[in-house]
């Protein structure tokens, strides 16, 4: 109690050399977070770039030389000659056949996909993709009930893609343009994301 | 906070696990000389993350994975940044783990009780090197191919089990699909795996005997954080920006930035030029050395000795005069380490078949890439077989290999080397016997053959058969010959120009050939008559193009001019009519058998590589951005002639 006086001096002292050490202790280990952060963070970024790569890379689309080029064959591919479809409307399976790439592995001339192709009494094509708009699974077409089955969580489709009552799929089939040129069907192949009341393409 | 900090630490113990993370004792204060085994740890993180995201681009396969690291390198956004820290990070991790090793040795840190941490050292290090041999392999580049071969037929040498042992390592007798799947399961999954055990091993031996302090003066004792840990942070950011400025060095001389990627391996092309990573060359050139059998002595004996004595440190280094010896046998080791390399980058500098080698590398390695992209990707077999297609890669291989004995390319042997050949111990460089083709087709070629024949074809005097000179007939007597010398003046005659290019753009036209610049139908025309009739604007020929030679105009049905005495020039200097030429000179298509010198090759080349050969002559590929091959000169003249046959004769990386 009577030992006031000298206290503060001491106490001045030692917070003198006591707030000196910690403040440089908290500077060397705020340098050394910081420093020892950005080294073990760099290696990371051209990692997350690769990683991330499926979303940052546009891919670069060459104009197809198989695909007609104006007008409403743009963007399309022969798939078949009408005359192969049967007359009573029943939906023929047919591939769509075109060079592909897959990362680096250039394929040319390879299934890209799969349309079931239907004749119409006006001479006129209807073509479905035949991938299910619920999940993504192959639709089969069963010729005894005149419908589109889904064999996957069954979706059911009528003979114009129409989406059955209990059809677990949120759209009907998608329909894809078909244009009948010279007795040759083409198709304007695309493939939509699935399971979404709405048609969106993907590229 | 401190409330959520306390539940936590009441169920982990994380407050003491930090603790004793972060406040173990740093005797005598911290030290950059303590930084070395920091460093180390965190390349072997770098690798780790870096090798992480590789591995999801990878595929280890024959026809993938050059195509794959190509991918990488050229397509994925920032692939070429991660492999290249990656190579690098790899690289510098070989040096970092010398320094550790010098640092304990020289401080004397393998003392008891240390020896078994000393002995882990040891391990690791061993393991990172298996590391290094095992990433090496995975790009499937030629050099990574050739050389890695090397390495695995030295393992084929070890005594009882070593066929056993490759062709387990190798995945069968031969390099393939199942060479790769292997190295890559060994160099992603098996080695990192040992390296993290011993590591962790490694550093709870460290902090259970605790740093070995140099020259402790025990009032600046501190502990790991933060001081050191400063130290360690600035040491590790600085390794990493030596290792960016080393990804980023190939920039600065004009190259793709990142690690370097050869081109793709393939097995029926041996790579002389082949090495391993720098830090093994003195292995591979301590094997020179090794004659027959006694391989095993340099391959195995002595490195396993060497370790074996390094093993032994922590009890010879008991003794001080023990102490001094190990740190004296690490230097020597070093210092003999240093002259090997020296001596491996010296051969190959003065090693004129390493340069060429190294040189046709990058050429195809250059070129690789415009044919994928000319081709919007990379055929299922595999960008090798691009490589094996191009005319403008294999032409001038094809043309050194069959045609360069008698003709020359711009002067050299299509592949930018002198032809030479030994004479007394010296390099001699050796007389064409047969035209320059560098040109061949060209509209300069033909003018040439037209107004100055025997200058076109001189090197034909050098051509002999049983010492008696079969050429210089040609150019005395020959009949084209004679008709290029009387009709030299009136076709060079200024008030003639229009009619010398009518007649040059006629036979340019016939070639049907791409590299020629656009075709004027006009002079074509023109020339076409100039062909058949021989009138100039200034003067007419003695004798007529068409009375010697027939043609079939391109573009036109029927034969035009005479049949049997000169080469038919339907199509002359294009793919087809070189293709047929190269096959058999001697018909009577062309020179016919009594005036005929050049051997046929119809039988010699493949049609593929006689199609090759045509394609390159004519210039019919796909154009390269690239230069073609400048004339080198022969560089061993400078050697002296003692150790040239020594340079050459080691030009294959083969384990005999």
């Amino acid at each position: 109690m009577n030992s006031k006086t000298p206290a503060p001096k001491r106490s001045t002292t030692t917070a003198t050399t006591s707030s000196a050490a910690p403040r440089r202790g908290f500077l060397i280990g705020f340098f050394a977070f910081i420093i020892g952060g950005i080294a073990v963070l760099l290696p990371l970024v051209p990692g997350s770039l690769v990683f991330l790569n499926p979303i940052l890379a546009k891919k670069k689309r060459k104009a197809d030389p198989a695909a007609g080029s104006a007008g409403e064959l743009e963007g399309a591919f022969k798939v078949g000659r009408l005359e192969t479809l049967p007359s009573d409307g029943t939906p023929m399976y047919v591939k769509v056949i075109n060079d592909r790439t897959d990362a680096w592995t250039y394929l040319p001339q390879r299934p890209i996909g799969a349309v079931f192709l239907r004749r119409n009494p006006d001479d006129s094509v209807t073509a479905f993709n035949v991938i299910c708009p619920h999940a993504g699974c192959a639709v089969d077409f069963n010729p005894s009930s005149h419908s589109f089955i889904c064999p996957c969580h069954n979706s059911s489709f009528d003979a114009e893609g129409k989406r059955g009552e209990t059809s677990p799929s949120a759209r009907d089939m998608d329909k894809l343009t078909a244009v009948v040129r010279d007795g040759d069907v083409w198709v304007k192949f695309q493939n939509f994301r699935t399971g979404t009341a709405e048609q969106i393409v993907l590229s | 906070m401190s409330a959520i900090g306390d539940w936590l630490d009441h169920r982990t113990g994380y407050r003491d696990f930090l603790h004793e993370a972060l406040y173990e004792r740093v005797p005598g204060g911290a030290r950059w000389r303590y930084v070395w085994g920091s460093t180390l740890a965190f390349c072997f993180f770098i690798q780790m993350i870096t090798g992480f995201f590789l591995w999801m681009a990878y595929s280890p396969n024959a026809f993938g994975a050059w195509e794959s690291v190509y991918y990488i390198q050229h397509e994925m956004a920032g692939g070429w940044l991660l492999r290249g820290i990656h190579h690098f990070t790899a690289q510098a991790m070989i040096v970092l783990l010398v320094l550790h090793l010098m640092q304990v040795v020289i401080d004397g840190a393998y003392r008891a009780p240390r020896e078994f941490n000393f002995w882990i050292g040891l391990i690791l290090m061993l393991i990172v090197l298996g590391l290094s041999l095992t990433g090496y392999l995975l790009p499937w580049d030629q050099k990574g191919y050739w050389a890695t071969k090397v390495a695995t037929n030295i393992l084929g040498i070890t005594p009882v089990i070593g066929p056993e042992l490759q062709s387990l390592v190798i995945g069968g007798d031969d390099y393939g699909h199942q060479t790769l799947t292997r190295f890559f399961a060994i160099h992603a999954g098996l080695l990192p795996a040992l390296l993290v055990g011993f590591l962790v091993l490694h550093i709870a031996l460290f902090r259970r005997h605790g740093l070995t302090a140099y020259r402790v003066d025990p009032a600046r004792d501190s502990t790991f954080w933060p001081d050191q840990v400063l130290r360690d942070a600035v040491a590790c950011l600085a390794v990493l920006a030596v290792v960016l400025f080393l990804v980023y060095l190939p920039q600065l001389q004009g190259k793709h930035p990142g690690a370097e990627l050869g081109p793709p391996a393939s097995p029926a092309d041996p790579y002389s030029a082949a090495r391993p990573e720098w830090y093994f060359l003195f292995l591979f050139q301590f094997l020179k050395f090794f004659e027959g059998e006694s391989e095993i002595i340099g391959a195995h004996v002595v490195p396993g000795v060497i370790l074996f004595i390094m093993a032994l440190m922590p009890f010879v280094g008991r003794w001080r005069l023990g102490h001094m010896f190990n740190v004296l046998f690490l230097f020597c080791i070093l210092i003999g380490i240093s002259i090997l390399t020296g001596m491996a980058l010296r051969e190959d500098y003065d090693n004129p078949r390493y340069r060429t080698a190294k040189a046709e590398a990058n050429r195809a390695a250059e070129r690789i890439p415009e044919l994928i992209t000319a081709r919007g990707g990379i055929p299922v077999e595999g960008a090798a077989a691009l490589l094996e297609a191009d005319p403008y890669i294999q032409g001038p291989k094809l043309f050194a290999r069959d045609c360069a004995a008698c003709h020359r390319y711009n002067g050299h042997n299509g592949l930018g080397e002198k032809v030479v050949e030994m004479q007394d111990g010296q390099e001699v460089e050796v007389a064409a016997t047969a035209a320059d083709l560098g040109n061949f087709g060209t509209r300069d070629w033909t003018r040439s053959v037209l107004v100055d024949y025997q200058n076109h074809f001189a090197p034909l005097k050098n051509a002999s058969w049983n010492g008696e000179s079969v050429g210089a007939a040609f150019l005395e007597e020959g009949q084209m010959a004679e008709w290029s010398a009387a009709h030299k003046d009136r076709l060079t005659a200024p008030a003639n120009k229009a009619s010398l290019d009518a007649l040059v753009e006629f036979i340019a036209a016939q070639s049907g050939r791409g590299d020629l610049e656009s075709i004027n139908t006009e002079l074509v025309a023109q020339g076409r008559k100039i062909f058949e009739a021989g009138e100039l604007a200034e003067g007419t020929f003695d004798a007529n193009c068409v009375d010697c030679h027939a043609i079939q105009p391109a573009g036109e049905g029927g034969l035009l001019g005479a049949t049997g005495t000169a080469p038919i020039l339907t199509g002359y200097g294009g793919v087809e009519w070189l293709k047929r030429f190269i096959a058999d000179p001697a018909t009577e298509e062309f020179y016919g058998s009594s005036t005929n010198a050049m051997p046929a090759f119809g039988q010699k080349l493949t049609a593929q590589e006689l199609d090759i050969l045509a394609r390159w002559l004519a210039r019919d590929y796909l154009p390269s951005a690239e230069k073609e091959p400048e004339v080198a000169e022969p560089a061993a003249a400078e050697a002296p002639p003692a150790e040239a046959p020594a340079a050459e004769s080691e030009p294959e990386p083969s384990a005999g």
